[in-house]
Formats: structure tokens, sequence, C-alpha cells
């Protein structure tokens, strides 16, 4: 046997990994070769820790010193002081509010108020060593499915409270019992991981960190519908999650859980790779199925819903990453362990992704009915810059935007539903006073003019004419008959468009209008943007005050908008001004003011 | 893969290697690795340490090390903490010591009391 | 006249390029999106005579292939720059000012977003989350991530790769 008498887990997630984690542990490894150390220390990669904004992560075992921010030339001290002399380096442990340095990951805000589950691990084991996931009781699930009838493992995912982690939140063992009871000689198993929500990267983490749970929750899925082949269809924006998946499918046929007669029960089972092209709509279950077979990702109607006729029209179980993710844990631990947490009606934990004006930006899981005030406070630190907090936005461009008054709000998916948001896959946005809501009501609309794949004429025409309304408010063209066109058109959409996409388009737009409609108020009647965003409703003025005349902002206009002497005080010609906030970059003595 | 035996193989295999990230519950044989720790050999009863641990196939036993605990004449120093007693200071400690340590305090639970620091132990 | 080898050669080369992919990846109509995304992986982009080829090899309408080409984001039907910068316009960093960041690319470079400089070096573009929202506001250039940006940093990305041309 090899004895480490230390493992050093680096994150190799995609945040970290755009920070250069990569160099970082090469280094490391190099650097520990050149001392003779390698023999006694071993460097290994794993999944996310969450902790994105303090990346590049990296824990050192067995006293669980988490380091945050690693930089190259970090690696001498780190080997210097705790590997030889056993001191972890403070400068570089995480220093919270408190100012007061911790070593150890679980003393961390961020991490307390989490129950890691479907993360548990993500930031544990090594993705790309199937032994690993064994060690940590992986394929155990699998095996003792097999020694389970196919009713028994469908009604333990229904006894658990399961609900779809992509969207809808539509019960998964409910899900699972159609497919399984749909008739025919071929039925298909299929991953959604096409996580297409603009902020969210849940599925990606967990795939890049665990992506075996993933394989062996798709392979019990497939006993219980009574299926041998699984697709699992995934954004080809994800290279390492890619990656990842491949190395984890070989692996897994290599120790034949994956292929023939898996456990010699005689259940055979294997799964393939589709990449994503990058078309939002196919995260839509029908387009996905659609693009899966090489066409156009378009939607089509349903029903037939896919558990009846879906890939190639036969009958298709279709989950996203998450909701499988949570299987294995649920066969092993039991149905009554995973409903003993959440709410009433939503059971076990959810995966977030919290990002935006917040001060610890990652992913996080929390029990559902966790209230956001814990998330953006708690665990995310509060907002930066001690601004104000404006909104949260959840479930991407399906969702809403949820203002203060509602932050003590237990989240679930039927409480989102409730104050005019949405769960969705995860994604959650916080806002604060310098983000107008007309503006990003307009963003989201952007976004789904972009997706639209064009079919149904009220995703397409509706949302069109939505934009430009907003465009139209935005740039101080607004109108008072706006408001209610907007509502009228967006009640259309939601009642007529064939899929979820269109559906729920209008969300974003709504929420804002009911929670914010003051916004809407002052850029219509008093050509306002409240927050100073909308830029053709700002003007920029010299404050002759504090103006010193040096003339770098004339210099720099586009558009030969200043005049003025030098040592007196420069002006802005307003009929002259493009807006485009040059000056106020430039200026060093910070004159220049948008108002 | 043929049957759950199988399946087990491979996970208790690989248990006794990761159980260095088991962060709480096993015995820690802390080397105390100051300079001066280092200019007595700390680095050598280090090594001891992990030979014995890897010949025995030890799983579990958490090694780690530290900085000087301010006796710089009874150096080397290890203190072995078991979880719910009290940590015991071994003084002196020669590579063979460090061994026949983790043989009869580690393995069979009998501290060796000739070479103990803190008596009241 | 202008000499027509070169492109016939060139063209010819193309065809190769299409049938060795089409042979590996099989020419079930199923993997059309799989055959397009390794062709223009090697070509480049996806010029029509190309696409009316891989029509042929795999007996697909053209229309069926020039359908999916132009459905999904991935694929080119011109040319594009040797640095592709894709600035992210995902909700966490279009809330940080990305807004700010491609417009600063399209003033400086002179061309709008889905463009390609006139001396080909450059494409911009605006893309939907890198899911490296830590990082806020983020773009990446072929595969290389710069993170935390200020309409400021925009020049230097911009010449730190045209010294390299």
């Amino acid at each position: 046997m090899d004895f480490y008498r230390s493992h050093v887990l680096t994150c190799a997630g995609t945040g970290c990994t755009s920070m250069d984690s990569r160099l970082v542990r090469q280094g490391l490894h190099d650097e520990l070769a050149k001392r003779g150390l390698d023999k006694e220390i071993k460097v290994l990669e794993t999944g996310c820790f969450g902790f994105c904004n303090m990346g590049p992560i990296m824990v050192v075992y067995p006293e669980g010193t988490f380091y945050c921010q690693v930089q190259q030339q970090d690696i001498t001290q780190i080997i210097e002081e705790h590997f030889i002399k056993g001191r972890p380096v403070e400068r570089l442990l995480y220093k919270g509010q408190e100012a007061q340095a911790t070593t150890e990951m679980e003393n961390i805000e961020f991490f307390k108020h989490q129950e890691r589950v479907v993360l548990s691990n993500c930031g544990k084991i090594n993705p790309e060593n199937i032994e690993e996931y064994i060690a940590e009781d992986g394929y155990f699930a699998l095996a003792k499915c097999l020694d389970m009838t196919q009713e028994e493992v469908i009604d333990t995912v229904k006894k658990s409270g399961l609900r779809g982690r992509g969207g809808g939140g539509f019960p998964t063992g409910t899900k699972w019992d159609f497919a399984y009871k749909s008739q025919s000689d071929q039925k298909y198993v299929v991953c959604n991981a096409d996580e297409g929500d603009p902020g969210a990267f849940m599925d990606r983490s967990v795939l890049e960190g665990d992506p075996h749970s993933v394989l062996e929750a798709m392979a019990i899925a497939g006993y219980a519908i009574g299926a041998n082949k699984g697709y699992i269809y995934i954004r080809a924006e994800y290279p390492i999650a890619v990656e990842r998946l491949g190395i984890a499918i070989s692996q897994a046929r290599e120790l034949g859980l994956l292929g023939k007669d898996i456990f010699s029960k005689g259940f055979d089972f294997d799964i393939e790779l589709r990449l994503g092209a990058g078309a939002f709509v196919c995260g839509e279950e029908t387009g996905l199925l659609q693009s899966i077979e090489g066409k156009r990702g378009e939607p089509r109607p349903r029903p037939p819903f896919p558990a009846v006729a879906g890939l190639w029209t036969q009958p298709t179980l279709i989950n996203n990453v998450e909701t499988y993710a949570n299987i294995p844990r649920i066969i092993l631990r039991g149905a009554d362990w995973f409903a003993g947490m959440g709410t009433e009606k939503s059971k076990g934990t959810k995966v977030f992704a919290l990002a935006g004006k917040v001060n610890n930006i990652g992913l996080i899981e929390i029990p559902m009915g966790t209230t956001l005030r814990t998330i953006v406070y708690d665990i995310g630190g509060g907002i930066p810059k001690g601004k104000n907090f404006k909104a949260v936005q959840s479930g991407g461009p399906s969702g809403g935007c949820i203002p203060a008054e509602h932050l003590d709000v237990p989240i679930d998916y039927d409480s989102l539903m409730s104050i005019g948001s949405m769960m969705g896959s995860g994604g959650l946005i916080v806002m604060d006073e310098d983000n107008c809501m007309v503006d990003i009501a307009k963003f989201y609309m952007e976004f789904i003019q972009d997706e639209s794949c064009g079919k149904c004429p009220p995703c397409r025409i509706g949302t069109k004419r939505m934009l430009e309304i907003l465009t139209k408010i935005t740039e101080g063209r607004g109108e008072p008959e706006d408001l209610d066109n907007l509502q009228i058109l967006a009640s259309n959409i939601k009642n007529t468009a064939l899929c979820a996409l269109g559906q729920t388009a209008p969300n974003p737009v709504l929420s804002t209008m009911k929670y914010f409609r003051d916004e809407y108020e002052a850029h219509i009647y008093e050509k306002k943007c409240p927050s100073k965003v909308c830029q053709a409703l700002l003007s920029y003025v010299i404050d002759p005050e504090k103006c010193k005349g040096c003339g770098l902002c004339a210099r720099n206009c586009p558009s030969d908008a200043i005049s003025g002497k030098v040592k007196e005080p420069y002006s802005i010609d307003q009929s002259k001004c493009v807006k485009c906030g040059e000056c106020m970059a430039r200026c060093k003595f910070g004159a220049i003011d948008k108002k | 893969m043929k049957s759950i035996e199988e399946l087990k193989a491979i996970k208790a295999k690989n248990r006794g290697d990761m159980s260095v990230r088991d962060a709480k519950g096993a015995p820690v044989i802390n080397v105390h690795m100051g300079t001066c720790g280092i200019a007595n050999g700390a680095r050598e009863v280090l090594i001891a340490v992990m030979d014995e641990i890897k010949t025995r196939n030890l799983t579990n036993v958490h090694v780690t090390q530290s900085g000087c605990p301010g006796m710089c004449v009874e150096e080397p120093l290890i203190t072995l903490t078991i979880p719910g007693e009290k940590p015991y200071i071994y003084r002196k400690v020669s590579p063979e010591n460090a061994k026949a340590i983790v043989t009869r305090h580690v393995v069979n639970k009998q501290p060796v009391k000739e070479w103990l620091l803190n008596l009241e132990n | 006249m202008e000499c027509q080898c070169q492109t016939a050669v060139e063209k010819g080369e193309q065809f190769l390029a299409v049938d060795r992919i089409v042979k590996q990846v099989g020419n079930d109509k199923s993997n059309l999106i799989q055959v397009l995304e390794k062709v223009q992986h090697e070509l480049g982009y996806l010029p029509e005579e190309v696409q009316s080829y891989v029509a042929k090899k795999m007996s697909v309408p053209l229309s069926e292939v020039f359908g999916v080409v132009t459905f999904y984001a991935l694929f080119n039907v011109e040319p594009v720059g040797k640095y592709k910068i894709s600035v992210c316009l995902g909700t966490a960093c279009y809330v940080k000012g990305s807004g700010k960041i491609i417009e600063e690319f399209q003033r400086q470079l002179g061309v709008k977003s889905g463009e390609t400089t006139e001396d080909g070096v450059f494409t911009l573009e605006a893309c939907r989350c890198l899911g490296a929202c830590g990082l806020a506001p983020v773009l990446n250039v072929n595969g290389k991530v710069f993170g935390k940006l200020t309409p400021e940093d925009v020049g230097g990305i911009i010449a730190q790769y045209k010294d390299a041309v």
C-alpha cells in the first residue's frame, strides 16, 4: 500500500481553472517532486468547492486546512511552512468579516448553513478516478436496486418526494412510473445537461466534481423503467465537464458497471454523450430530443409526452443532472431520510448558483425552506461596498425578481411560484441599488428574442413587441399606455406559447412591473432612470467646485462636447454629448457626475 | 463487474488511502518540526513513522507536523493524540523509537511510559 | 482572370475532410450535428459548398443541413478571425457591467458583435454564461479566460493579441 501523510485537494472546476488553478497544481507537483516530498504528499484534482470568488482553492488533509486564492508564487511558502514545518500559511487562510483567520472549512460562514447532499463528493474525491467514487459507496445503490423489483425502485423514488430540479418541479417518481408503464421494446433514459440559464452553473459543477453519481442514477433509472440505452445531452460550452464525463463513462465500462449483464443480473445499460450546439431552447425537453436526433431543436406540442413518445417516438425518461445526482443517495439512505429534509411539498436540498452583487459568489446547497435572507446575508456575506439590496432574480429567463419584502419567505417550488418567480434550475442573481429593473427586464427579453426558436408566433413576435416597448421606455420614449400593453402581451404569450420557454418568457417583465412599478413610472413620466443605468435618460455634468481644469476629459471626448480653458472649470454641451461616460471614467478628481 | 463482493473489495482498497481526508476520529501523530527539531533529526523520525504505517498497512492514522513547542532540549518530539484522551508527548524520539511508538501505542494501545515527557498521563 | 486552381485544391481538401469525418462518426442522420461540429473544427467555418457536400454524404436534404447550421449558435457560415473574443453577457456578468465591456470592444475594434475585423484577426461575439460567475464580468479569447474586467482592460487585451500576430 502507498501511504501519503497528506492529501492536497485542488479545485479543478471551471471557476478555479479560469483562475489558472492548473498552473498552481502543476507547480506544486513539480516543486514537491524536486524536494523529494512527492512520496509523502499527494496532489489531487477535485470538483468545485463552491466558494468560487475565493479561488483557486486548495484543501490540505489531514488537517483540513482551507487555503484561498492560491497563486503560483505561494507554492514555495506553502511547502516550506506547511509541509515541512507544519505551520499553516496565515495569509492564505480565509478571513471572514471578523478578520479572524480560520483554517477549517466548517468554520467558514459560507459553508456553515449548507447541507451538502448532492455536492457531498465535490471537493472530496477525485472525479477522474472511479475507485474514489466507489470508496464513497458509489455504485452500491445500483447493486441494491438490481436486487429490488422495478416497482420497488420507483416506489422508493416516489416516497422520497423528490421533484424535478430542472425547473418545473414535477414529481420524479411519477415521471418514472409513466415511463415504466409505457409499453415498448425500446425505451430511453436521457439526462438533460443543457444548462442554459445565464448565471447558473449547478449542473456543470456536479458533472465536473461527481460525474459517476449521474451515470449510476441513469443506470438505476434504466433498470426501473426497462431501458438499456441512455443519452447525456450536454452543452459544448462546458469542455471540462464533457471531458470528465467521457473519462467516467469509459472507466465505468472498463469495470463493467456499464455494459452487458451488470452485476450478473442480466441487466444491460450503456450511455452515450451528445453535445449541444448552443441553443437555449434545447433545455426544453422536446427541443432537446429533436436535437439528439440531429435536427433543429424546435419543441413540439405535448401530449404526447416523452414518457409515451420521446426519442425516435419511443418512451423516454428525461431528468436533469441534479435530479439524477439525488437518486443514489435516496436509494442508499432511504426515502424517509430524504423526505425528512425540506418543506412539506418540497423535499431534500437544492443547489443554487449564487452570483451578482453579493460578496461570496459561488455554489451552495441548502435544505429546501431556507430563507433568501440566510442565503444572501449569512452564506453570501451581504452586498459588496455597503450598497443596498434591491432584488434577487431566481429561475433565469423563466423566473422573476424578488424584492426585499419577500426576503423571509422560506424558498421552495410553491412559495417561489406564489411570489411570481420560480425555482428554475437554481440560478440566484443578487441585484443592488445600482441595477435598473427596467433594464434587467429588457436584458431578459433580449435573451428570449435571441433564443426563441421561431416556431410559434406568440414567442417569436410577442416577445419582440415586448422588447420594443421596453427599449422605448429605457430610451425615454415611453408612453403611459405602454404598461398596459406589456401586461396584455404578457398574458397572451403566457396562455398561447407552444413550450415552457415562451410560456414563462414574460415572467421577468411581470415580476418587475409588479414589485418595481415606480421605476417603470419614473422612466415613463419623469424620463428619469432612478438607478442611473439607462444612458439616454442621464446627463453628465461637471461640478465646477471640483474641476481643476486639466482638460483630460475634453481631450478624450469622442464628440467634442466638452470645452473650457485650462485651469478653469470645463463644461459639457448636452446637445453634443453622446453619453458614453468616457469623461467620467477619465476624471481624476471625481468632478463629473451623472444625473 | 460481476458481483457486489468485487465492488466491496475496490471500496476497501481505496478507503484506506482516502482515510487521510476523513478529518475526525483518527489518532494523530504530530511530529514537531521547528528548526531545532529538524536539526535534531525530526525529519528522519517523520519518515520512520510513515514507513511503519506503510509496512503495517495501517489506515485511519493521521500524520501531521507542527512547529516547535518550546522544549528544544527534548527534541525531536512527537505528540500523539487519541480522540477522547489527553495528548501524549514523547521526548528525544529516535527513528527506532518512533516505529516502536506506532506499534506499541497506536496499534496495541500501550503507552511507552519510559519515553513520555508528560508523566501525568 | 484569377487562377482558380488554388481554390479547386482547397475544395478538394475540404471534401476529403468531410469524407473522413462522416466515415468516422457514421452517416446516420442523427449524427448530423456531430459531423458538422467536427467539420467546422477542421475548416473553421461551414461554407455553402461544404454544407451541400455534407448533405449528399449523409443523405439528408440541403435545406435540413442549412436549417441545422443556422439554428445553432455554434456554427459559422462565414470565416472567423484568428482570435475569437467572446464577452459573457450572462446575467451575473451583465449586472456587473459586461455591457460596457462589449461596447468598448466594439468601439476599439470598429466591429459589431458577431463581426470580424477587416484584417481577419479578431471576431467579436457575445456569449451567454461561461459559468465563471465568481470572476464576473468575464470574457474568453480562444479558451483563455479574463475575469474581473473593467472597460480600461480592453485596450490591453487587444494589444496583447495583436502583438502576437
